[in-house]
Formats: structure tokens, sequence, C-alpha cells
């Protein structure tokens, strides 16, 4: 018996959220009295996962697509006491797709370790997290996946082996092209972001945001409206119909906070707000707020970081 | 074609979210409900491919009577015709079985849903229908391009795009992309009266087997008051952000 984690990788390397799976797992394998098996299509630098509570790992070659990985992850599951996968953009179609195929009972979107096992409950974001909901998984397969960044890592000392498998999966589907922007920090695994609305006047005054992200090694995000009118692209979108993120450090600028963006970025854990207008909803949502005109404040905190980067 | 479009009937996004006395679920008092906004971009998706290639629309929604003005308003936006399934959508699992029980018994060469609702958020029903199926799967699909049998969808993946190929039929997790916030329609009054008389057939539900339970609601805890910075002191907000919120 164990429990079961599915650990992403990216191009032969692993991301915060792979260990983060992974610990999550370990966490919940103790409250059962039992081991971690970690599947992940990585054969190289999978003794890492040892290290976030892998007890095993399991080696296997990978399909395409969600579709594909839920059904391999299907047939690993006969000893399973739970699942684990994290939210990302994959993951989000494993696990549905894998509750659907073998009976599982799935928690999305989860924010906290579970609460308790037999029956499994865990708390999940609901309502673009106006709300949290407390869900009871019944069944035999609880699956948990989690929201990247809302639970943590902890570190232990472990050690384990790795083994391999061959198990096949239908794509149902043929990836034509992948295009993924180099060199940028992806919006939903970003640690911080700096986020900009039409306080900024126009695109051409993004240089400023670009810069402030850079010196911060956040990801850039703009408001509903900057990316209905075409301003910034859609993916960059934040809010309760675009992307939902929970950064450790949300910079607005020249936002408002209207309540559906306010939606998509609530969950972050520190929110600064720069604003020229005192009477912002976004303040009272916000940790540390400036009024203040953005072309000028934002420099100046560039350049207040840049010393800050420099002395430490 | 033959498109379904899965609608889903939700709090509008302005709406203040309360949960009743006991926390046991949402409480409506006051709430308007709409179209969830994902599914909204889908429904004009399939106007448009029904505008380019012929066909039917048909709206569905797994929901009690009180979802039928959502869903008239989904036929007087241009959907044909409608089908609602009389259950409450506790469950992912169930209302995805409810579903995948009338595409089977229908034919389709295209299921359209929102890649999320925007009440539970579980961003569940659509993988979980094709899983069930064994079709193809176009999650967070922002793109999306029919030629005869073949479907061209491109999807949001993290920090990128994906662009697939597929064989009809498929299903969609579709968000804004489909089609722009422009493109979305504002039913007019000849749609409104039309939708009057569009059919709309009653289905009692056929799937009793849930997987999950909703034990509690609450509301986040609140937010400490801002601290407020001058903006001639950006060191200062620097220094909160690193020694105070260990942000930096």
């Amino acid at each position: 018996m164990s429990v079961l984690v599915f650990v992403e990788d990216w191009n032969g390397s692993f991301k915060k959220a792979s260990f983060e799976a992974t610990s999550y797992a370990k966490r919940w394998a103790n409250m059962m009295n039992t081991q971690v098996v970690a599947v992940t299509s990585n054969s190289t630098t999978s003794s890492e996962l040892h290290a976030y509570g892998a007890d095993h790992v399991l080696q296997i070659t990978l399909t395409k697509t969600g579709m594909g990985i839920a059904e391999q992850l299907g047939q690993l599951c006969n000893d399973a006491q739970g699942v684990v996968i994290a939210g990302t953009a994959l993951g989000k179609t494993i696990g549905p797709a894998l509750a659907a195929l073998n009976n599982g009972s799935l928690s999305t979107n989860t924010i906290s370790l579970p609460l308790s096992i037999n029956p499994t409950e865990v708390k999940r974001g609901a309502f673009s997290s106006k709300g949290i909901e407390t869900i009871e998984l019944n069944g035999s397969l609880p699956i948990i996946s989690f929201v990247p960044n809302s639970i943590g890592i902890a570190e232990i000392t472990g050690e384990g082996e790795t083994n391999s498998k061959d198990i096949t999966g239908n794509d149902l589907m043929e990836i034509t092209e992948v295009n993924v922007a180099s060199g940028k920090v992806a919006l939903p695994e970003a640690e911080a972001v700096v986020s900009a609305g039409r306080g900024l006047k126009g695109p051409e005054n993004w240089g400023m945001i670009e810069e402030l992200a850079d010196v911060l090694g956040a990801a850039t995000a703009c408001s509903k409206p900057v990316s209905d009118i075409g301003w910034r692209p859609h993916s960059e979108h934040v809010g309760q119909t675009g992307i939902q993120v929970n950064p450790n450090l949300y910079i607005a600028i020249g936002i408002s906070g209207a309540i559906q963006h306010l939606a998509g970025v609530s969950a972050s854990k520190t929110i600064v707000v720069v604003n020229t207008d005192s009477e912002a909803p976004f303040f009272k949502a916000a940790d540390y707020g400036i009024v203040g005109d953005a072309f000028e404040v934002i420099p100046k905190l560039v350049d207040a970081l840049r010393a800050f980067k420099a002395a430490s | 074609m033959n498109i379904l479009v899965c609608i889903s009937h939700v709090p509008d996004t302005t709406a203040k979210i309360n949960f009743t006395g006991d926390g046991k679920a949402l409480d409506p008092n006051g709430i308007q409900f709409v179209i969830n906004p994902y599914d909204e971009f889908g429904l004009t998706k399939a106007l448009h491919l029904k505008e380019a290639h012929g066909g039917t629309i048909t709206v569905i929604n797994v929901g009690l009577a009180a979802t039928e003005p959502t869903l008239r308003k989904a036929l007087a936006i241009g959907g044909d015709k409608a089908v609602r399934i009389n259950a409450n959508p506790e469950d992912a699992i169930t209302v995805a079985k409810e579903l995948k029980n009338h595409i089977e018994a229908n034919s389709y060469d295209l299921i359209i849903c929102g890649q999320e609702s925007i009440d539970y958020n579980g961003q569940q029903v659509p993988a979980m229908i094709a899983a069930m199926l064994k079709l193809p799967f176009a999650n967070a699909c922002v793109g999306l391009t029919i030629n005869s049998d073949t479907a061209q969808a491109t999807s949001e993946i993290d920090g990128g795009h994906a662009t697939f190929q597929a064989k009809l039929p498929m299903i969609v997790g579709g968000k804004k992309g489909l089609v722009e916030e422009k493109d979305l329609r504002i039913p007019n009054m000849r749609g409104i009266m039309s939708a009057r008389t569009k059919p709309l057939e009653l289905v009692e539900p056929s799937v009793n087997d849930g997987a999950t339970k909703a034990l509690h609601f609450e509301k986040p805890a609140p937010k400490a008051a801002v601290k407020m910075v001058d903006a001639g002191n950006v060191d200062e907000l620097v220094r909160l952000l690193h020694e105070e919120a260990k942000a930096i």
C-alpha cells in the first residue's frame, strides 16, 4: 500500500511544484503509516525526490497528454491508498481524468494538507477565493490536486530506490506545436508577480513594470480591462476569469481592485498596492499601500530594490 | 455540425458570497445568477461555428428548476434547444456521468464546456466526460478551428501554449480566447421572444453515486489593516517587505 504522487518534469528537470507534490504525499503517507511512490518520466535527477519524501521512485515513459498520462497512472493505482497531483496546467487534466477512470474521489483546488483520514477531508478554495470549502472524499481512492505554492515544502533526509516500468496510454490526439516563452517566469508558478492596470495609461508604459519584475524575479500580469483592450496578452490576465495566482508577493500598480480582480489574487501572501486614488478598493485587501503616481513611485522602487539586492 | 454546450448557473462575478448560518451551503439571498462566464465564451464560439458550418446548438444544464432562466438566456443568445437534467449538481462525477449519458444517447460532433465554473471552481467535469467517453480533450482551450472532421485546438499550458490536432468528436474546456470579450452577445428582444418557444427538454437524473461531499463552507479570514507607506519613502516599503513580510 502507498500514496502515489505524480511528479511532473519539464524537459528533464523538476520545478518547485514537483517537490511540493512529493512533500505533500509524504505528509499524507505519514498520517496513514504508509510509503510514497513517486511516478515520473524524469530518468536523470529522480533521486532528488528522496529528499522530499519519495520512498520509491517509479520511472515510466509518459505519453504526451493529460488524458494519456491519467490512463497510465490508473494502471498503477491498484495498491494506492491515495494519489497526489500538483494543480499545474497538466495536473488539472490528469486529476479528473484519473478520478473518472478509476472511480476515484477528487478534490481539486486543495489548499490544505488532509485534515483527517478515513474519510479523507481537506480544505479547498471555492467561489473564486471568496469561500473555503471543507470536502469529504468517499470511496477507496482519494485523489488530491493542490494549488501549487499553497502548501509549502518540508525537506527530510530520506533515501529510496528507483525502478522503471513500461506502461502504455493513449493520447487520443496529436500535439502539433508547443510554444513556451523562454527566460520568462511563468505566471502560475511565480513566487512574485508584478501586475498593472489601466492606471498605466498605455501599453508603451510597461517598460517600468517589466523592469520591476526583472529586479524581483517576478512574472508580469495585468487586470482584465488591460487584456480586453489588447494592451497585454490574455495569458497575463489575473482575476476571477483569468489566471488565479497565489505568489508570496503580489504588487498591483494602477489597478483599482474590482471584486473580480481580488478574487484571483487574494490568496497571495503579501499584497502591495500602488494607486493614485486613496479610495481605491484594493487598499482594503492590501498589506502595504502607497498612494502615489506609478510613474514616480515605480522607478524609485526599482532603484531601492536594486540597492537592497546589491547590499544583501 | 451538432454542438453541445454545457452551461453552469453561477453567482454573478460581482456577487458578495455568503453562506447559510450552519455553513452547509451558499446563501442564495440577494445573488443574481448568470451563465458561467467560461461557458459564455464557449456558447459564443458555438454560434460562430454554426454560422460557418451550419448545424444545431444544444445547451444543457444539470440543475433544479431555478436554473431554467439561465438556460433560456442561453437560448436567447442563440442556442437552438435546451436540456435540463433535473438534479442538484452537488458532486462533479455525478454531473459528469449525467452529461456522459446524454452525450452517449445523442450524436454530437463537439462538446464545449467552460474550463471551470466560477462557483465551486472544480475544473473537473470536462476532463471526466472525456475520460469516460475516451474522447480527445483540450483543456484551458483558447483557440479552436474545425475543418470537416478534424479540430485544431490551442490550449494554455504552464508558461505558453500547445496546439493539438484531433478527430471529432472532441471535448473542449474553454475560456476567453476561444472568442474575445467583444464577441460576446447580449440577447436582443427577438432572441428573448424566440427563446420562450424553443424546446427545453426536462430529463430526470439517472446517476446516484457521488464521490465527494461538501461538509462546510467558510469565508477566508479578513486581512489585517493595510499599512500605508509615504510615496516619497520607498526604502521603507523595501524594509517592510524584507523584515516584516519576509517577501523579498
